[in-house]
């Protein structure tokens, strides 16, 4: 083997770099790429978000209401869950599966990444932008929610409640969509749908009330308990009914925060793994 | 850039060994070598997508190492593979990447405007990306890269599974470049490119480098390592092997083989011998010995050494 020696030139100075860009610029250039397709593509997405729930509030709520099967305020009970669900599922899937899809196959994300700004910035974009997505689908769930039922529960004085809640439980999904979506290779996203989010969607107490489990069901009142989106779920129903038995909003917000902090750590590294080598 | 060192996990040896070298700016580089032997690690920490074990790598003067961000602000990357934005238009992709590099709303649409009629799509710029040919998504490529004025370019085989048309369009474009002193650095498995684009080349393999020169200077190393093809009938009782053996005795013959039959279907063996010197000089006593022994020479093709050639020379014969 030849054995080659190189003159080496002395690195200079780094000269002053361009003054335009700077890391905030890339940060709201990419959070304006991300906006601009979501509104492109408005309308794929209301169904994206809005059909599961729907059709969830229809027949359980609706349907077996109608058929006496289940009471009337049943639906009062519900709707917050669907709300929540539709808040943390979509910030989940909205960063889940692109991720998948930009990572293992198009590398779309890639001209992101080389955007002057640093990695983890990107990874924090990308919850944002599914954060507002989420709380996105949760706004649109309302109205809709209520045109199914015939009426919603409303109580102005929850509102701050469920803002927090809301934003937590979109910011939650997001960080979770972004773990998810970067330890699962694009060949195996059928399985994670299956595995992930129908027991996901099951154990949140988006359809009962945790509390009320009781003594009969108490191993899944422990699953539910594991699950983030059960504090959602919670959260919003003490904020709009709170005569339904329900988990201490206190609680609620500081185990959201928890699951936050922790999601928002595992998705950053899992972003970081996959976007460098 | 100096010692590079890359070693993946769980990985024996590492995949970019001590590697050392310095492009000039203003130059074109070519970076050559096997598949696996460390190049897209390599081009992979020039552009601060893979951290590198140790080592210090500089492009444009920053440390990209420690200063990642302010590095891919100086550099732009054209991959293999299409990487475009496919939620976006071809002109949108422009913009949000001269957005994303912190242009302004104006200077981004006016540099997307002239890059576009520059690499001939402005006609289908605002179509969706996907109905793109591979051709049109390379140049959009491209185009893209240099929308934030890069210093230096790495291009990853900038022409590999392009026709001929578009191969000559990317050429004339990477000469452009250089000429308005844009640093080039590129990957690629067709030599004559590499030895056609390129102000030098590096040959890599192992994650070491092996050699390092202008192409020229590289060819002439193998100077006098000329490849003379002969067609030979043998004689009655020659065998293939028999007619070469006195022939490797040739003082400028370094060594020879035997390569299967004539081009032509011909009955007779094709020899190809490897000279140390210039053909014209060893050919005369090979004829001499082959007449010596009856046997009829068909076909003579001699071989001016390429780029190839050292490549092979370095890296081997071996399939990776």
């Amino acid at each position: 083997m030849t054995s080659v020696h190189v003159p080496m030139a002395e690195p200079r100075e780094a000269p002053a770099g361009p003054a335009r860009a700077s890391a905030r610029k890339a940060f709201l250039a990419i959070l304006w790429r991300d906006v601009f397709v979501t509104g492109k593509e408005f309308g794929v997405l209301m169904l994206q978000v809005a059909l599961t729930p729907l059709f969830m509030l229809f027949i359980f709520a609706k349907v077996l209401g109608s058929l006496n099967y289940v009471s009337d305020d049943f639906g009062h009970l519900l709707l917050p869950g669907i709300v929540g669900l539709a808040a943390f599922l979509s910030a989940l899937q909205s960063v889940a599966f692109p991720l998948v899809m930009e990572f293992g196959w198009t590398k779309e994300i890639e001209d992101r990444l080389l955007a002057p700004l640093p990695t983890n910035m990107v990874a924090i974009e990308k919850m944002v932008i599914a954060t507002l997505r989420g709380l996105l689908a949760a706004v649109v769930m309302f109205p809709v929610s209520a045109l199914v039922l015939g009426s919603a529960p409303w109580r102005t004085e929850g509102l701050p409640l469920l803002v927090v809640v809301l934003t937590l439980g979109a910011w939650v999904g997001a960080g979770l969509g972004i773990t998810i979506g970067t330890a699962v290779p694009p060949a195996k996203i059928s399985i994670m749908f299956a595995l992930i989010f129908t027991p996901l969607m099951f154990t949140g107490s988006t359809q009962y009330p945790l509390l009320s489990l009781g003594e009969n069901l108490r191993w899944f009142q422990i699953v539910s308990a594991l699950n983030p989106l059960t504090y959602v779920s919670e959260g919003v129903r003490a904020a709009l009914v709170p005569s339904i038995p329900h988990v201490a909003p206190a609680f609620c917000v500081a185990a959201l925060c928890a699951f936050a902090a922790l999601f928002t750590a595992t998705g950053i590294r899992g972003f970081r793994r996959r976007a460098l080598g | 850039m100096r010692d590079l060192v890359k070693r993946y996990p769980r990985r024996d040896v590492n995949a970019v060994d001590e590697l050392s070298f310095s492009v000039t700016p203003g130059e074109v580089f070519g970076l050559l070598g096997p598949n696996g032997a460390g190049k897209s690690t390599t081009m992979g920490v020039l552009t601060t997508r893979i951290i590198a074990t140790s080592g210090t790598v500089y492009v444009a003067g920053v440390d990209v190492l420690r200063n990642p961000v302010a590095a891919r602000a100086r550099l732009a990357v054209v991959p293999q593979q299409s990487n475009l934005d496919r939620s976006l238009t071809p002109r949108q992709n422009l913009t949000f990447h001269a957005a994303y590099h912190g242009f302004s709303r104006d200077e981004r649409s006016a540099r997307a405007a002239e890059l576009l009629a520059e690499f001939g799509l402005a006609e289908e710029a605002d179509v969706k990306v996907d109905w793109y040919s591979g051709g049109m998504a390379q140049r959009l490529m491209i185009a893209r890269a240099l929308m934030h004025e890069p210093t230096v370019l790495f291009l990853d085989e900038p022409t590999t599974g392009l026709d001929p048309h578009a191969r000559l369009f990317v050429w004339d474009r990477i000469r452009e470049m250089r000429d308005r002193g844009v640093t080039i650095v590129l990957t690629s498995h067709d030599m004559d490119e590499a030895a056609e684009l390129s102000d030098r080349v590096g040959i890599v393999d192992h994650g070491r480098l092996l050699a390092l020169d202008t192409p020229e200077a590289l060819i002439r190393s193998m100077a006098g390592r000329s490849v003379l093809e002969l067609s030979v009938t043998p004689g009655p009782g020659d065998s293939p092997d028999s007619v070469l053996e006195p022939l490797l005795n040739v003082a400028e013959v370094e060594r020879g083989e035997t390569v299967g039959g004539p081009p032509n279907g011909a009955d007779g063996v094709r020899l190809r011998l490897y000279l140390t010197a210039d053909p014209a000089i060893a050919l005369g006593p090979v004829v001499g010995l082959l007449a010596g022994r009856s046997s009829t020479l068909t076909d003579v093709h001699i071989g001016e050494p390429s780029l190839e050639d050292v490549f092979i020379e370095l890296t081997g014969r071996g399939l990776r």
